[in-house]
């Protein structure tokens, strides 16, 4: 259990994680879900930029001109970090795009009731 | 023989983007109507009927409450043996950071070791990055553009509104604000974009700040005054040949054989602004794609068009 109060940022991220994924799965509205879907994006960007912090030591960019890896943080995590905004930005954008072709076309973005006119339309 | 003939045709029929039917015309005058059996006995099997989905909602929240609880759970199990916050002994703290951090200035001049790392030694990383942003606004522009088949009367009413409202002097705080802002914002981030290597920032900040002070001025002038020197044509424009002047950077050294032609990029001097390499012009490179995909998207999501 203390293991889990000194890692609070890590534990923090898995709860946003598990928070954001099950808006993904309840919501309804199409909108929302996608929220949910930055939210687990977040806790990832968290839990990177958890993994790559070390005490006492300073963001990796020159400083008094002292070249030493013990003296920065693990540059790699904020890179990684970067990829993920990227993709997660395209992602979101993309699928609002289609969220709202959806919307012009049913008129509305609740699943359900987009699904049931999607069976209609078929039926007929 | 006949069997690779078949072969070349299919594959021409699958690149022209037909279904793959060799002999079509057998097939189209053959073939049943599909509508009528679906109408007869299929959409039952294939689709539960709404009563049952009813029924099974309640299943699937509860379902889907339960996996989430299971998943936190299980990952808080793993964050326990995870290695500790800050631990400078954890196994993340390896060689390739030490690396990155101690040989970094000297292998690629850049003062932030982040942009070193982001644009030097894993640039091929980021020209994959600045590809999704480009194939995401075209995916966009697909999808939203405002073409013979995407119109609608309302949409047109509204739009109509807006022009009237725009030639309007009625939002006069944002204008005058844009005014002073919009230039100010725009120079942040070419500064940021310009310093990528020297201080924390670098394309991808940069070019999210310039497309904000684009949005700022086309929120406060309109949209057809940003379409004065801001066009779909622009942007492709400016997009492909940032991408294409970045591949060229970065695969040069792949038709040199790897070795550079035994010349160095000259590094300057760390900290000065014309120096490590090609980390400059790939920084700028990359401003410039996201701050068109940045302004794309939001005059896609406003407007409709570019």
């Amino acid at each position: 259990m203390s293991q889990l109060l000194t890692n609070y940022y890590e534990a923090a991220s898995v709860i946003l994680f598990g928070i954001g994924f099950m808006n993904l799965l309840l919501q309804n509205n199409l909108i929302k879900k996608f929220i949910g879907l930055n939210i687990m994006d977040t806790a990832t960007y968290l839990f990177l930029a958890a993994k790559g912090y070390v005490f006492g030591r300073i963001a990796p960019i020159l400083t008094n001109g002292i070249i030493d890896a013990e003296y920065y943080i693990n540059p790699i995590p904020a890179g990684l970090v970067l990829t993920g905004i990227v993709v997660s930005v395209s992602v979101t954008a993309f699928s609002l795009a289609l969220v709202l072709r959806l919307y012009k076309h049913y008129g509305t973005l609740n699943m359900d009731e987009i699904l049931r006119m999607v069976r209609e339309e078929e039926g007929e | 023989m006949s069997e690779n003939k078949s072969f070349w045709a299919k594959l021409k029929s699958w690149i022209d983007g037909d279904e793959v039917i060799i002999n079509a015309d057998e097939y189209i005058s053959t073939r049943e109507r599909k509508d009528k059996v679906i109408g007869e006995n299929m959409l039952g099997e294939k689709h539960a009927p709404a009563e049952k989905l009813r029924a099974n909602s309640t299943l699937y929240r509860v379902l889907s409450v339960g996996i989430t609880v299971c998943f936190i759970v299980v990952m808080l199990g793993v964050v326990m043996d995870l290695p500790m916050f800050g631990d400078p002994g954890s196994i993340t703290n390896n060689e390739v950071a030490a690396r990155y951090l101690e040989k970094g200035i000297e292998e690629t001049g850049a003062i932030n070791f982040v942009a070193g790392m982001i644009l030097d030694y894993r640039a091929f990383d980021t020209f994959g990055e600045s590809n999704v942003l480009f194939m995401a606004v075209v995916a966009v522009l697909m999808l939203l553009q405002r073409d013979k088949k995407n119109v609608s009367a309302v949409e047109d009413k509204e739009m109509a509104e807006d022009e009237v409202f725009d030639g309007q002097d009625s939002k006069i705080i944002l204008q005058k604000g844009a005014k002073v802002l919009a230039p100010i914002v725009i120079l942040y981030g070419i500064y940021v974009v310009l310093n990528g290597h020297l201080s924390p920032g670098g394309g991808f900040s940069g070019g999210s700040i310039i497309g904000a002070g684009l949005i700022l001025f086309s929120a406060a002038n309109g949209h057809k005054k940003m379409q004065t020197f801001f066009t779909v044509k622009t942007l492709t424009k400016i997009s492909v040949a940032c991408l294409l002047t970045y591949c060229g950077c970065k695969s040069y050294s792949f038709f040199t054989g790897a070795n550079h032609v035994g010349w160095e990029i000259p590094k300057g001097t760390p900290g000065d602004l014309l120096s490590s390499g090609f980390i400059l012009p790939l920084n700028i490179c990359v401003g410039l794609v996201v701050a068109c995909t940045m302004y794309g998207f939001y005059a896609l999501f406003t407007k409709g068009e570019i």
